[in-house]
């Protein structure tokens, strides 16, 4: 059974939706109490770094719930879009501090570049280091993309698939339990159902 | 690299698919679930569904039939046509859409996009500027699928939608749209140079020639086909196919 963590930051319907098609037992829910009993947890979320970090810290003992699976009983936990980018030290977009999971920086696609921000539409990431996340992607897999800001991580053990843009940044990332994607695996038809059963199957 | 979207635009009737010559002539095209279930085979890069009669008409937004859509879809989702509150766009992007089209009332009350942008986010909201000719080939925005001319002329409306916080256009050429006769070029320019938002190009594709045409001449960042992904060819009947992605995919390299 797979827990979609609703911090209220964003469209869950769309990735239940995708875990029942591809027959996976998932639900959503805000009840730190009930997440506390989850065996996996998604971290979904659209919108802004620091009211995703508030939205956290504002519901009691969420803070707390998330650590503790994810660091102290390490349950398989995925982060997608800005839920991945919590999973870092911070964000050039906010001041708050991130969840630190994961020894990295979310910083903003650099403004300089004749690029149009956001980073909207379909771009295909190249698997970097060997993870069971993205066993059977197959070659050249695309996925659907919409974001401002994106992630680094320090050490490119961490950095399972990277995407290019102007540069190139870390689209997928992992570290032991934990996982992160910046594309929308719940928008990006088989591509995006690969991966969420390769995560389904951890 | 990113690819150039190229977006399927379905317009909706309540709970039909249909389609429409210069946003008239309506046809049958057929159930949307059905079809949505064929693009989805054929993965297609992003749908947009809009009811163009629905705010003439006074309907709000038809969750059953959008859910049921959403239920199908694994791929980004789109809709537009008589969304008149955020509390109505809630409702679209509860079922699992992403993104918002606004049109007429936007026009009315342009507050609506910096609202919808403000709660969800400027990638969330797409204005809608549907641009028609008038006797003397001067082209304005029109609400209502064409039925109302604004005061606005098309570039002044795209700036004025983007600094408001659209974080797209869909800009449809009425004149065009249904006919197969190639992209307004020079109304599509003419929009890009003015903003810094991406803009589909709508109304008039015809052939992977007219897309690549409007990507590179008059730099589209994506293109929404009607009539095309509907039926076989221009006049003859219904079948919802793609062009062959590979092609399109060369072609818009």
């Amino acid at each position: 059974m797979i827990t979609i963590v609703d911090y209220g930051m964003g469209n869950l319907g769309s990735m239940l939706n995708m875990f029942k098609r591809i027959d996976v037992k998932a639900h959503i829910e805000t009840d730190p109490e009930i997440i506390l009993h989850a065996d996996k947890l998604v971290l979904p979320g659209v919108g802004s770094f620091d009211a995703a970090m508030k939205c956290i810290s504002q519901t009691s003992g969420l803070r707390e719930v998330l650590d503790q699976k994810a660091l102290k009983e390490c349950i398989p936990v995925l982060g997608v879009c800005l839920g991945m980018q919590l999973f870092t030290r911070g964000s050039e977009e906010g001041r708050l501090p991130g969840l630190s999971w994961i020894p990295a920086d979310t910083t903003r696609f650099s403004k300089n570049s004749d690029l149009k921000v956001p980073h909207m539409g379909w771009n295909v990431a190249q698997p970097q280091t060997p993870s069971e996340l993205t066993v059977d992607v197959g070659i050249e897999p695309r996925y659907y993309f919409v974001h401002s800001y994106c992630v680094h991580v320090d050490d490119p053990a961490h950095s399972l698939m990277q995407t290019h843009y102007g540069i190139h940044f870390d689209s997928a990332i992992g570290r032991d339990n934990i996982y992160g994607m910046q594309f929308h695996p719940e928008k990006s038809h088989r591509f995006g159902m690969q991966i969420l059963k390769n995560f389904a199957a951890l | 690299m990113l690819r150039t979207r190229v977006i399927p635009a379905l317009l909706l009737q309540n709970e039909s698919l249909v389609k429409t010559i210069r946003f008239g002539k309506f046809s049958y095209v057929g159930d949307p679930c059905n079809t949505v279930r064929i693009f989805n085979e054929l993965e297609v890069d992003e749908l947009l569904f809009l009811d163009i009669t629905a705010t003439h008409e006074g309907r709000s937004p038809n969750l059953k039939v959008l859910s049921e859509i959403a239920n199908e879809c694994f791929m980004p989702l789109g809709y537009g046509g008589g969304i008149r509150s955020l509390d109505h766009a809630k409702s679209v992007f509860d079922i699992g859409f992403e993104k918002i089209a606004v049109n007429s009332c936007a026009i009315e009350n342009p507050a609506l996009i910096t609202d919808i942008a403000g709660q969800y986010g400027s990638q969330a909201v797409m204005a809608s500027i549907d641009v028609k000719s008038g006797l003397l080939g001067k082209l304005t925005v029109c609400s209502e699928a064409g039925r109302r001319k604004s005061r606005h002329d098309p570039v002044g409306w795209a700036k004025e939608v983007e600094n408001r916080g659209a974080g797209e256009i869909l800009l449809t050429s009425i004149d065009r749209e249904g006919t197969w006769q190639g992209f307004d070029l020079e109304l599509v320019r003419r929009v890009t140079d003015a903003v810094s938002i991406p803009v589909i190009a709508h109304g008039g594709a015809g052939s992977i020639e007219h897309i690549v045409e409007v990507v590179k001449n008059a730099h589209a960042s994506a293109v929404a086909l009607g009539s095309m992904v509907v039926f076989q060819k221009k006049g003859m009947g219904v079948l919802v196919n793609f062009p062959n992605q590979k092609k399109l995919e060369g072609a818009l390299r």
